[in-house]
């Protein structure tokens, strides 16, 4: 490493600014560390004894937000009885359970570094992480501490932990899984024991010197463990089939249900009057099958769910209402139409409403994609999940429940999932149609065979069922997107839906989000523009020592691109939110702020060129212009280089962006894309997206916030940026950890070469049993040979799929 | 061959013991976090049995690294 590189933190890998002063003395080596939080982190987790955390864990942790004093007071509110009633099972006396949601988890280290210390506090009986589902559960003893002490405790490791109401999901959740499991189990253990018999009778078959006795017992064995399997584990699929014909509908499960119904009555009216086979181990086999890919597609729409669930929580649990001048502190569930609410500066707005008292910034990025906070006047509206950033606003509820923004997302990215991929689902009925016309034939070859030759009707049809067992065909797709999964997750683009291959290189369009997905999402100094004889340096140190008390981003901004504030005292400082900040240093008035606002004391800047597309910040000293800060959201670098390649390779690209006009036309402009919206909601970019559907077209969406969770799941494949919402993790087929846009071109690169093998292994695969079809039915083939033609049919599949990893 | 006519059925009752057994695994919540456990191992509190000399060792290997680098 060269000296001249920018250090960076230990504790959250972000650079450490020039002249930073934090560090922590971890195993014995000096580490810097980039702001206080992570230091406090850093020194908690040193003075914990759990410093082999730092050689365990995968990445950098993120990065701890800095707690206020009043956000610490927040947790004490959830030692209220009345809030507890929500969350909180109180057993005995003093032994209260509660199930958390854990933020900031990253990787099992962070799991180990939660259990150790929140175990080693007095009074905590136990505490459990589940690594899968980031959910914790902690048993307490409240005589001993309090909740709060147990959340300030995880916040002092840089994580962040809300309790949550398990009864609105998590239960339903669990019993779903564990009853799956049970399935599973039976039909697992139930089909192979059933198949080690069913060894022994194919070897019988050809054993003239087996006593039939011995083979009815086997069978009668047979029929004993194959009927729980039957009747526990395949009885879902007797129940939708069942819901299908009555609906007049032909799914998946109704010939499913057929085949093992048919194929388990045969082998039980063959083990009860005599016969030449039974199938209980092919249809032990089938059900187990089955229910496995069922289990895995269940697990995914969970962890879509839980993601739904943990947008809810953008929402805090309490507000502090107003009522008769008294403020007091209520649960939301609580508030009606009409309550009126304060809003403290670093406070997120708990419910819609809007603002009847006070002016002030307000950050909505995380609903709308608008990367600037806008100011809110008396009578402008406020959503829910908004964070109010510089002074107190009172507030006015308007809606309440099910009918606030935030639900209303919930609630389309439920619609959007339901409605899902149309690709997906047509497999599935090409499925249905497959099994449906083998099972038609299988019962043509058997009757005809019936009339012709009854005693070798059940062993033809045998084979035919056998040879024409779809194993290589379904194998054919999912062995080659599995390689080609494999290979792109090496590369940093990970693959959570089985389908987004598939459809990946089908796309026609490509449509991007702006903020956070073609650029970088944080505002960065793109120019100073000095008068009156200031340097650049000078004009930040001013700026930096005159933004030093806000929280605003501009100010954030400006503070980190100082490297020191200018060494003068501040007399007094009036923050106006919206404008700016005043302040009298050394008997001057120095004003820093919109260009409004420092034009009044200054006085209107002449021959200079307002650029729309950027964030202008003016700073004046009384009547003199000291400089102009222009900031803007950094594009990414290959973002340019990759819309190129996706028009090159026939990809239309278009951008939909919530921010307004100015910035989303520029950043089209620049990047060369010809079609691009502006000031766009959710319900709009879903219905763009629709719109291209409808025309034909296969859209790949690529976003990162929680307005983009919708798009992403009504997207035919979707990407969500490594950095992006939990959500847009959740809703989006693919996952983009490297932030490397590039890696998109790659993707469907890769994606067009699986299809390839996809289509060779699907045209081997019905070869075969188009060739192999007729041989079976005209009793050629007897059913070991079609056993094994059937194995190494699968095998050249997955050989070939194989190809893929290479590289 | 005859002794099969007891075996075959101990096997049943044995394979029966065993979805038991996994009914039990299920229901006390093991197969709740299918990731988690397998890191737990890796994560032994360890360091204050290492030896002394051999931790110095151990950062020498770490130092030489980043110096190769």
């Amino acid at each position: 490493m060269s000296d001249n590189t920018q250090k960076s933190c230990f504790h959250c890998g972000l650079p450490v600014p020039q002249g930073s002063h934090y560090h922590v003395d971890i195993k014995g080596e000096d580490r810097d560390m980039c702001c206080h939080g992570c230091q406090a982190v850093a020194q908690a987790i040193v003075d914990g004894g759990m410093e082999s955390f730092y050689d365990h864990r995968e990445g950098p942790s993120r990065r701890p937000e800095d707690l206020i004093p009043e956000q610490l007071e927040k947790f004490d509110l959830y030692d209220q009885e009345k809030l507890q009633q929500n969350f909180v099972d109180v057993d005995e006396s003093n032994v209260k359970t509660a199930s958390l949601i854990l933020e900031g988890i990253t990787c099992a280290a962070c799991v180990w570094l939660n259990e150790r210390h929140i175990k080693a506090l007095p009074g905590v009986l136990e505490f459990q992480v589940n690594y899968s589902t980031h959910r914790a559960r902690v048993r307490w003893d409240d005589s001993q501490l309090q909740l709060s002490d147990i959340l300030k405790a995880i916040s002092a490791i840089g994580y962040i932990a809300h309790p949550f109401d398990t009864s609105r999901q998590e239960e339903v959740y669990k019993k779903e899984r564990k009853l799956a499991l049970r399935r599973l189990a039976v039909a697992g253990l139930g089909a192979m024991q059933v198949m080690m018999l069913a060894a022994a009778l194919y070897a019988m078959d050809y054993d003239v010197g087996v006593d039939e006795g011995m083979r009815d017992f086997f069978r009668w064995i047979s029929m004993f463990l194959a009927t729980p399997v039957i009747f526990y584990s395949a009885k879902t699929f007797f129940v939708t089939a069942w819901r299908d014909i009555k609906s007049r509908q032909l799914g998946m499960d109704v010939p499913v249900a057929l085949a093992i119904g048919g194929a388990y009555s045969a082998s039980v009216y063959t083990t009860i009057f005599g016969g030449p086979d039974v199938y209980f181990d092919s249809v032990c086999m089938f059900a187990f099958f089955l229910l496995s890919s069922r289990f895995l597609e269940m697990g995914a729409r969970h962890r879509a769910g839980q993601a739904a669930e943990e947008l809810i929580r953008l929402l805090p649990a309490v507000a502090t209402r107003i009522r008769d001048g008294n403020e007091d502190i209520v649960a939301i569930d609580e508030l009606s139409p009409g309550d009126v609410l304060l809003v403290k500066p670093g406070e997120t707005v708990p419910i819609d409403g809007h603002v009847i008292e006070g002016v002030s910034s307000v950050d909505e990025s995380l609903l709308t994609g608008e990367s600037m906070p806008c100011v809110k006047n008396t009578g402008d509206e406020l959503t829910g999940g908004s964070v109010n950033i510089e002074s107190p606003l009172t507030m006015e509820v308007d809606r309440v429940g099910e009918d606030t923004v935030v639900s209303g997302i919930v609630r389309l990215l439920d619609r959007a999932q339901m409605e899902k991929p149309s690709i997906a689902r047509l497999a599935d009925r090409v499925a249905a149609w497959f099994v449906f016309a083998i099972l038609l034939i299988a019962a043509a070859v058997a009757y005809w065979w019936w009339q012709h030759d009854p005693a070798h009707a059940f062993a033809i049809t045998l084979s035919v069922l056998v040879v024409t067992c779809p194993c290589a065909l379904s194998l054919a797709t999912p062995v080659a997107i599995t390689a080609a999964t494999g290979s792109l997750t090496k590369t940093g683009l990970v693959t959570t839906r089985g389908h987004a291959l598939e459809t990946l290189a089908k796309a026609t369009h490509f449509v991007f989000d702006k903020t956070g997905t073609l650029t970088q999402g944080r505002l960065h100094l793109a120019d100073v523009k000095t008068f009156n004889g200031m340097s650049k340096e000078q004009a930040l140190q001013l700026a930096a020592l005159l933004e030093s008390r806000s929280e605003h981003p501009v100010a954030m901004v400006l503070n980190k691109a100082a490297d020191q504030q200018a060494a003068m005292t501040i007399d007094s400082l009036i923050s106006t939110p919206g404008k700016g900040v005043e302040a009298v240093i050394e008997g001057e008035v120095y004003r820093i702020g919109n260009l409004p606002f420092v034009s009044e004391l200054a006085g209107n800047l002449e021959g200079f060129e307002i650029h729309k597309t950027v964030t202008s910040v003016a700073m004046c000293r009384g009547n003199q212009w000291l400089a102009v800060f222009e900031l803007e959201d950094e594009i990414r670098e290959q973002a340019a280089a990759v819309i190129n390649e996706l028009k090159h390779s026939g990809i239309k690209v278009a951008l939909l962006s919530g921010d307004a006009k100015e910035a989303v036309s520029n950043t089209a402009v620049q990047l060369g894309i010809d079609e691009y919206l502006h000031a766009q909601t959710p319900e709009q970019k879903l219905e763009y997206i629709r719109q291209l559907q409808a025309d034909g077209g296969v859209v790949a969406m690529v976003g990162d916030g929680v307005n983009d969770a919708p798009v992403l799941s009504g997207a035919d494949v979707s990407f969500a940026m490594g950095s992006g919402t939990q959500l847009a993790h959740a809703s989006a087929d693919m996952v983009l950890l490297s932030e490397q846009l590039d890696h998109l071109v790659t993707g469907v690169t890769m994606a067009r070469k699986t299809l390839a093998i996809i289509k060779q292994n699907l045209g081997w695969a019905i070869g075969y049993n188009l060739l192999a079809l007729p041989l079976a039915a005209s009793g050629m083939i007897a059913p070991w040979m079609a056993a094994l033609g059937m194995s190494s049919s699968s095998l050249v599949v997955v050989v070939n799929a194989l190809r893929l990893r290479k590289k | 061959m005859s002794t099969l006519y007891l075996l075959i059925p101990l096997a049943a009752i044995l394979v029966i013991i065993a979805i038991g057994l996994f009914l039990w695994s299920i229901k006390s919540g093991q197969f709740e976090d299918m990731e988690g456990p397998g890191f737990r191992i890796l994560m032994d509190d360890d360091e204050d049995m290492i030896p002394d000399d051999a931790k110095v060792k151990k950062k020498d290997s770490d130092k030489k690294k980043a110096d190769d680098d």
